[in-house]
């Protein structure tokens, strides 16, 4: 292992995922840092919820999907033998593109991950400081036991983050979490990423240039590869500010000046 | 967790019972589900084994006492055969045989059988399963040998082409389903008139014309209730409408047929318009399925080129939603050919020994079943599991073609 | 069609009425037989609540019957003129929970399996075999439980504690016949719980287990409880397994193992025999007939309404 260093929470090396026959990402080599926020910005189709789904091994649930090389998560391969998803989702957690609360009141839905993890701290506890984290405990307190699905779409996606938070995972995969969400919305959650970096480590998947620019601290940008195998894979990784403005590669610069198609 | 202030109680290592408990509920899952596979071997097996087995029988007569000349029985001429009847029967039997079908008409397997019904007269005394045939057949041997010294034990098939082609009779081994096979078909083809151009035309009507309006809400829903009603239901309307207040129209009355086997309406007709209402808003509920899955863009392209309403469903929609319509027809049929309780409502005959016309008394497949099953001898449950092997083998055919049907159209948009 | 306005040269008419609309008689008669056929189905339903109605009504008014004692007697003995239905509901409603109990767990077990863990090469493989258990005619299924699942029971449990007919042996197929019903209707709903809850709780880190039992089943509990109440209904009203391997004459018991007769297994023996109208027992089976139609009809409301509230969540 070339550059194992505690500084990287994930750690993708000649990462390749398959649907089928169909290679859908190819050679992914990036290294996430701790307590920061990544950005996986490209073209729709060019694979960036499929390398995200491949952190914490979601991908699976797709009949066919697998995946080649590694994936170090603290410096464990994901993809090992005897790794246990349902662990990895554990400590790694995600947040959909649609807010998806569950059909249950609003602390139900914190609580039940935690419950099925054998929380055995107190639970209204863990409900309450999970809410706080994602700027939600003032909007919701009075209404704790009222359905999830019953809030606003930007308090839908609130409740959703404040769930992964409660199962207390030490990254966030984020997967357009905004792009169902109204500007408000948008700049709320967005603020939200900010308060959570510190105890978290989060990557998000955005279409929306702007927001990678404006959340994150690195940027990986993803294209389809030019061999006509439309597979997608990282062309350059770096830091945010770099990528938008230096730089390396010339469809990266093509892209975030909005003269790629 | 490392950054997390987490004050919060710690998570319990529970990994390995949670993947233990999910190991044992999906065992649980799937045997539940394999339940059924089990349940449909043991009812299949359990009418195979019904249908053969050993049959302790007695002659009145024996056959070979009525050989002539080192002639078999079987292999007699029909003139020696009607001579033995007539030699053992009374004359006024022997003229009503002959007034139901005069000899000279009847064939020499005909007349054999009724040799064989009516002098030699078969009983059967004890019966035994397929499996205590091939388990015990030692057993079986010594037992009717000392039980019925007289009779002999034959290893018999129930079913047969024999079976299918004999009509009802009053003794067990020389009875068949001819008669009940033909009704189920007369019953059917009825049904089918009455009920596809019905139920197409309700199908189109709902799907393709119909506002939604508080008229065609009743409908619609009128109609997933009436798919809902039990069976036994449509046989009590059929024994007041059409058995009781059509009985003109339904026993041939009105057509000025008098048939001398009179029914008093307890006929096909009755029995095949009950089962036309009861499968009615099974093959509207498919239909509109199949209607509906014809494409809009079909319609459009066709109402576009200035077609009317009905040149459009009756060259694109229909032609396009047969495939489904049929399918779900024939399934719908299936559903009729097995049932049993409101044929027994309207009135389904016990024993018929004719073949059945529109307008004569009838039995069908399912209902020689039941009589068959509800009689306390073993003999006739042994016919009885040989009749239900006909009935499921249509039905499998019939099922057959309708998944061929679906397979073949299916995958055209 | 060009046929018919062969005079223009252009092949085809010049229309005096211009673009104003044309009267298309062939049109209103066939939309007018196609309302018909679609009206159809109404009086069907009429003539269930009339004529069942009708002949129930000149039941309760024979001065034999008395609406009280009808609902309330525990015996139905019309030769001695005693109408109560209690027997016939106690042991429809006895075999019918038989069934349930059967039709419920087994049913949803597999509804579970069949939408949660099968892989498609094995749903496809397992569904049909569902499709055929339910495809059996019911005759059929009497003769299964008169002639395999009684001798079993009564070997099991004596033949002195199980009657030839019984109760048990015809709920316990009936529940056989009643599962995939149940199976595939909560396949159903089990199905249309979107993805993305089943992703939100993978994402937290829940097996496939928690994932099924505590998400997507709670998540489709209506739909489970439209299919439940469709098969109760479908108990109810089931005959000719009743009629095979339960019926023996109306008796007021609890004991399963015991024969009675149902609502429809009497419905069955009473009009087997030769049935003459206007007969108190000719009435008889249309008072019973009718409750029946009530009964199962209510059943069925009830459980399209929660279907239709179902829908309205996820659609």
């Amino acid at each position: 292992m070339d550059t194992l260093d505690n500084r990287y929470v994930i750690q993708a090396r000649n990462l390749g995922i398959y649907y089928g026959d169909f290679k859908a990402v190819t050679d992914v080599n990036m290294d996430i840092e701790r307590n920061k926020i990544t950005a996986i910005i490209g073209p729709s189709g060019c694979g960036k919820s499929t390398l995200l789904r491949a952190f914490n091994r979601m991908n699976e649930l797709v009949p066919g999907a697998r995946a080649e090389g590694q994936v170090f998560f603290d410096g464990e391969d994901l993809y090992a033998k005897g790794v246990d998803p349902v662990e990895v989702r554990h400590r790694i957690g995600m947040v959909f593109q649609k807010p998806n609360p569950f059909p249950k009141s609003i602390y139900e839905n914190i609580a039940w991950g935690a419950r099925i993890h054998g929380f055995r701290g107190n639970m209204d506890k863990l409900v309450e400081h999970s809410l706080r984290q994602a700027a939600l405990w003032d909007e919701v307190k009075d209404i704790l036991h009222r359905s999830g699905l019953a809030l606003s779409g930007g308090q839908q996606q609130r409740l959703c983050i404040a769930r992964a938070i409660a199962v207390q995972p030490e990254v966030i995969l984020m997967d357009e979490p905004a792009s169902a969400l109204d500007p408000i919305a948008t700049l709320k959650i967005e603020e939200l990423m900010q308060d959570l970096k510190k105890d978290y480590t989060i990557v998000i998947v955005t279409h929306n240039m702007q927001q990678a620019a404006r959340v994150s601290d690195y940027t990986a940008m993803m294209m389809l590869v030019n061999d006509g195998s439309r597979a997608g894979t990282v062309i350059e990784f770096g830091e945010t500010t770099k990528i938008f403005t230096r730089p390396s590669d010339k469809r990266t610069e093509d892209y975030v000046t909005g003269r790629f198609g | 967790m490392s950054a997390s202030p987490a004050p919060l109680g710690p998570f319990q290592d529970n990994l390995p019972r949670r993947h233990r408990l999910g190991a044992v509920w999906q065992w649980i899952f799937f045997a539940a589900t394999i339940i059924g596979i089990f349940v449909l071997s043991a009812l299949l097996l359990d009418i195979l084994n019904e249908s053969f087995g050993y049959v302790a029988l007695e002659a009145r007569v024996d056959p070979d006492t009525l050989a002539v000349d080192g002639v078999p029985l079987e292999d007699l001429p029909k003139e020696e055969l009607i001579r033995i009847l007539q030699d053992s029967l009374s004359a006024s039997a022997f003229n009503k045989l002959n007034d139901e079908k005069p000899f000279e008409e009847r064939s020499q397997a005909n007349v054999y059988d009724l040799v064989i019904e009516r002098v030699v007269k078969y009983k059967v005394l004890e019966t035994w399963s397929l499996w205590e045939s091939l388990i015990h057949s030692d057993e079986i041997r010594a037992q009717a040998a000392e039980e019925f010294p007289q009779a002999e034990l034959r290893f018999v098939s129930w079913l047969t082409v024999e079976t299918i082609r004999r009509p009802q009779s009053s003794e067990a081994v020389n009875a068949g389903v001819r008669t009940a096979i033909l009704g189920s078909l007369w019953t059917i083809a009825i049904t089918i008139l009455v009920a596809f151009p019905l139920g197409v035309g309700a199908a189109i009507y709902l799907e393709e014309y119909a506002r939604d309006d508080w008229l065609n809400r009743l409908i619609r829903t009128n109609i997933n209730n009436l798919a809902g009603v039990p069976s036994i239901i449509y046989g009590i309307l059929g024994l007041a409408i059409f058995v009781r207040a059509l009985e003109r129209l339904t026993s041939g009355a009105v057509f000025g047929l008098v048939n001398p086997t009179t029914a008093n309406g307890r006929t096909i007709l009755s029995a095949g318009l009950t089962l036309a209402l009861l499968i009615l808003p099974l093959i509207i509920i498919n239909a509109q399925e199949a209607i509906r899955a014809v494409p809009q863009s079909l319609r459009k392209a066709s109402l576009g080129i200035g077609a009317t309403k009905w040149q459009t469903i009756w060259a694109h929609v229909l032609p396009n939603a047969l495939p489904g319509i049929l399918t779900g027809t024939i399934l719908a049929v299936s559903r009729a050919i097995g049932e049993t309780a409101p044929l027994v409502v309207v009135g389904a005959s016990t024993a018929i020994s004719f073949d059945p016309n529109l307008f004569s008394r009838f039995t069908t497949l399912p209902i020689q079943i039941y009589q068959w099953t509800s009689r306390p001898q073993g003999e006739w449950r042994h016919l009885a599991a040989a009749a239900i092997l006909i009935l499921l083998t249509l039905l499998l055919s019939l099922n057959a073609t309708a998944i061929v049907l679906r397979n073949r159209y299916t995958k055209r948009f | 069609m060009t046929k018919k306005y062969n005079g223009e040269a252009s092949g085809y008419p010049l229309r005096e009425e211009g673009l104003r609309k044309r009267p298309r008689a062939g049109e209103i008669l066939i939309q007018s037989i196609l309302f018909f056929a679609g009206f159809f189905s109404i009086f069907t339903t009429l003539g269930i609540v009339y004529e069942l109605g009708k002949e129930a009504l000149l039941f309760f008014r024979t001065p034999e019957v008395k609406l009280w004692d009808f609902l309330t007697g525990t015996a139905w003995q019309p030769h001695i003129n005693q109408f109560g239905i209690l027997p016939l509901v106690t042991s429809t409603f006895i075999t019918s929970a038989i069934a349930m109990t059967i039709a419920i767990p087994l049913g949803l077990a597999a509804a579970v399996y069949l939408s949660e863990y099968a892989t498609e090469k094995v749903r496809k493989t397992l569904k049909p075999i569902l499709e055929i258990l339910a495809g059996i005619p019911t005759i059929v299924y009497g003769y299964f439980a008169l002639m395999f699942v009684t001798p079993l029971l009564r070997s099991i449990f004596g033949r002195d504690v199980v009657e030839i007919y019984n109760m048990a042996s015809g709920g316990l197929v009936m529940g056989i016949l009643i599962l995939p019903l149940v199976a595939s209707m909560s396949e159903d709903a089990l199905n249309a719980v979107p993805l993305a809850l089943r992703e939100a709780a993978y994402g937290l880190g829940a097996t496939k287990l928690e994932v099924a039992l505590k998400v997507v089943f709670p998540a489709a509990l209506s739909g489970i409880a439209a299919a439940i109440i469709v098969g109760v209904s479908r108990a109810i009203g089931e005959t000719m397994i009743v009629a095979v391997a339960v019926g023996a004459g109306p008796n007021f018991t609890f004991n399963p193992f015991r024969g009675a007769e149902t609502m429809t297994g009497h419905i069955v023996r009473m009009s087997g025999g030769d049935l003459s109208y206007d007969s108190i027992d000719y009435n008889s089976i249309f008072a019973i007939g009718l409750m029946l139609f009530f009964i199962t009809l209510t059943l069925n409301i009830i459980s399209q309404r929660i279907v239709q509230r179902f829908r309205e969540v996820y659609e």
